[in-house]
């Protein structure tokens, strides 16, 4: 049925999606470079002004906000998680695809079991006390340390080396002598590159989106993007366009991610949903 | 796929005449390092994730107060729970919201999924453009609806004035409220749920199509009784995914009352997971909250259990 060619009802409709998905963050935009009187102005602008790089330097320059602090925040947090993930999944992922042996079913419904847990709204409360107890409340350790694993990804690269990777190609490396970490730098990494690539993208937009365990541990004096974006509603609460300046500048490396790697984004979703 | 790795491993090795130190040490590597690859997560899970909730259910068991007093309650917190308005109103919440978000949500995603399906030109420019919402900052997006939303100057009662309708107090009242963020939910996940359906729709296999068409089945006949059918195994992924998701809900609502997580000023928007903060992080009543997230993790399986059950009976064999 991929060749139906779409009806006026369907182009509609595609129509109206695209519109809807594009629109509030282009009511960003518009907010974000006018003056605060026309944010409150009925019937409200529709078109973008020309102060979008005053407000941002506003945001940027304003000492309570934070907001650069935030940026680097978040940009350290999301990282380091991104980079200790794809590690530990790309490892486990292709143990559990490539190689035999005892317990490997039941560690792998294990993995499976931990995803359906929401460990973020279920641990909170000991969490927190464990970065009390070690002094880290505050700290980025923080709101790093309970991310670096990751069930999601474990299954996914699992999945995804067992496609990628044929036990022949692990047994004939075997047979010439070669290591298994070995095995897994030369020939598996290399093989996985898209899936690690996914698995990234994702872990890293997660950490950059994450907002409820940073609120409670992270103070205002240290925060990470989104309690900045928060810091700012809460202080101007009245002046939009300082705060759509802020979230214009908040959404910045997840656009440009989008832009770089859209069509992996789409693609991985697919096959990801097709294997799970 | 890259082979050409292979043969530099190759050089590198002497099959034959391997002294036996090393012979021992290839077995070692064979036999433990699969477990050595995978320890990493279960350490780290042990840790991080095992950990927590087996103290959350410890915490559970006990009366903490501000003064750092720690008393043996048994199960008085979740008998306190059960009698709390406050919980409740929380749990209603959650579901309301929950409901008025999911089920449109579904719906559109699966339609925009089968318009997705179809052969245009820009296909790939408009499958991303759907998933634009997705690779925001949820916290960005609450701020820009909590502001379309917002009484006098927001965009939403500006259009709602051409139709002569009086302006809304979105977030003063309970069900304009849920309303406001149900929406701010599907904005960013309906395209989300699109793809995901499509992937699924994609691997329905043509001949099905054809063999209804040839006996006379209109398309929409088409898209009821062989495309939902078969994709209810997709279906189900991304019921329990929104199930997970919908029910813990927590960055839309607090954003959309400055940060703040009491949900309003009668909580008529507080949803369960930000109870648990306010216990735990505001009030410090630490077994009070943990007992709250158990009783949540209850609330999920039972509505994963129902919506699983849900969705099993779609289009189901007759």
């Amino acid at each position: 049925m991929n060749n139906w060619s779409p009806t006026i009802l369907t182009r509609v409709m595609l129509g109206v999606a695209v519109f809807l998905s594009a629109f509030p963050l282009y009511w960003m935009l518009v907010i974000a470079s006018r003056t605060n009187a026309d944010a409150v102005a009925m019937p409200p602008p529709l078109l973008p002004g020309g102060n979008l790089g005053e407000n941002i330097l506003a945001v940027i320059n304003h000492e309570d906000a934070k907001f650069l602090l935030g940026l680097t925040n978040s940009f350290i947090v999301a990282t380091t998680v991104t980079v200790s993930v794809v590690i530990i999944s790309t490892l486990a992922g292709f143990s559990f695809a490539n190689l035999n042996f005892k317990g490997r079913n039941l560690l792998l419904v294990l993995v499976l079991l931990t995803m359906a847990v929401p460990l973020q709204q279920m641990g909170v409360v000991p969490l927190y006390r464990l970065m009390v107890s070690l002094e880290w409340t505050g700290t980025l350790k923080a709101v790093i340390l309970p991310y670096l694993l990751n069930g999601f990804g474990v299954f996914l690269m699992t999945q995804y080396t067992r496609q990628a990777v044929p036990m022949e190609l692990v047994e004939a490396a075997r047979v010439d002598g070669a290591a298994t970490l070995r095995i897994w730098w030369n020939v598996v990494l290399p093989a996985v590159r898209p899936g690690m690539a996914v698995l990234g993208i994702n872990t890293f937009m997660l950490m950059w989106n994450d907002f409820m365990w940073p609120l409670i541990v992270l103070n205002a004096d240290n925060p990470t993007v989104q309690i900045a974006i928060t810091n700012l509603n809460a202080r101007f609460s009245t002046n939009y366009t300082l705060i759509f300046a802020g979230t214009a500048l908040s959404i910045i490396p997840l656009v440009a991610v989008f832009v770089v790697f859209g069509r992996q984004i789409v693609g991985g979703l697919m096959e990801g949903a097709v294997k799970a | 796929m890259s082979l050409d790795t292979l043969p530099r491993a190759t050089r590198s090795s002497h099959r034959r005449g391997r002294p036996p130190g090393r012979r021992w040490r290839s077995r070692l590597d064979v036999k433990a390092m699969p477990y050595a690859l995978v320890s990493p997560y279960f350490i780290l899970f042990a840790a991080f994730g095992l950990f927590p909730l087996a103290f959350t259910l410890y915490y559970s068991l006990y009366d903490y107060d501000l003064a750092g007093t720690t008393e043996w309650a048994g199960l008085d917190n979740y008998t306190a729970l059960l009698g709390d308005e406050d919980f409740w109103r929380a749990v209603i919440n959650t579901i309301g919201m929950f409901v008025i978000a999911t089920v449109p949500q579904m719906l559109l995603a699966l339609f925009l999924a089968n318009a997705l399906n179809k052969r245009f030109k820009l296909r790939l420019a408009i499958r991303m453009s759907v998933l634009l919402p997705l690779v925001t900052s949820v916290v960005a997006v609450a701020v820009v609806f909590t502001q379309l939303f917002a009484r006098d100057w927001g965009l939403v009662n500006w259009i709602l004035s051409w139709f002569g309708m009086d302006a809304l107090n979105w977030r003063a009242e309970r069900i304009p409220s849920w309303i406001a963020i149900a929406t701010m939910v599907d904005w960013r996940w309906t395209g989300y749920n699109a793809i995901i359906f499509l992937a699924g729709m994609q691997t329905i296999p043509r001949d099905l199509y054809e063999a209804a068409a040839i006996d006379g089945a209109s398309r929409r006949r088409q898209f009821w009784q062989i495309t939902l059918p078969m994709l209810r195994p997709t279906m189900i992924f991304v019921v329990l995914n929104s199930t997970i998701g919908g029910l813990t809900l927590f960055s839309e609502p607090t954003t959309f009352y400055n940060g703040n997580v009491d949900g309003g000023s009668q909580g008529q928007f507080q949803t369960v997971a930000m109870f648990i903060v306010k216990e735990g992080f505001r009030e410090f009543d630490y077994g009070y909250a943990a007992a709250a997230a158990w009783l949540l993790f209850l609330l999920i399986l039972i509505g994963a259990a129902i919506n699983f059950l849900f969705v099993r009976r779609i289009g189901g064999t007759r």
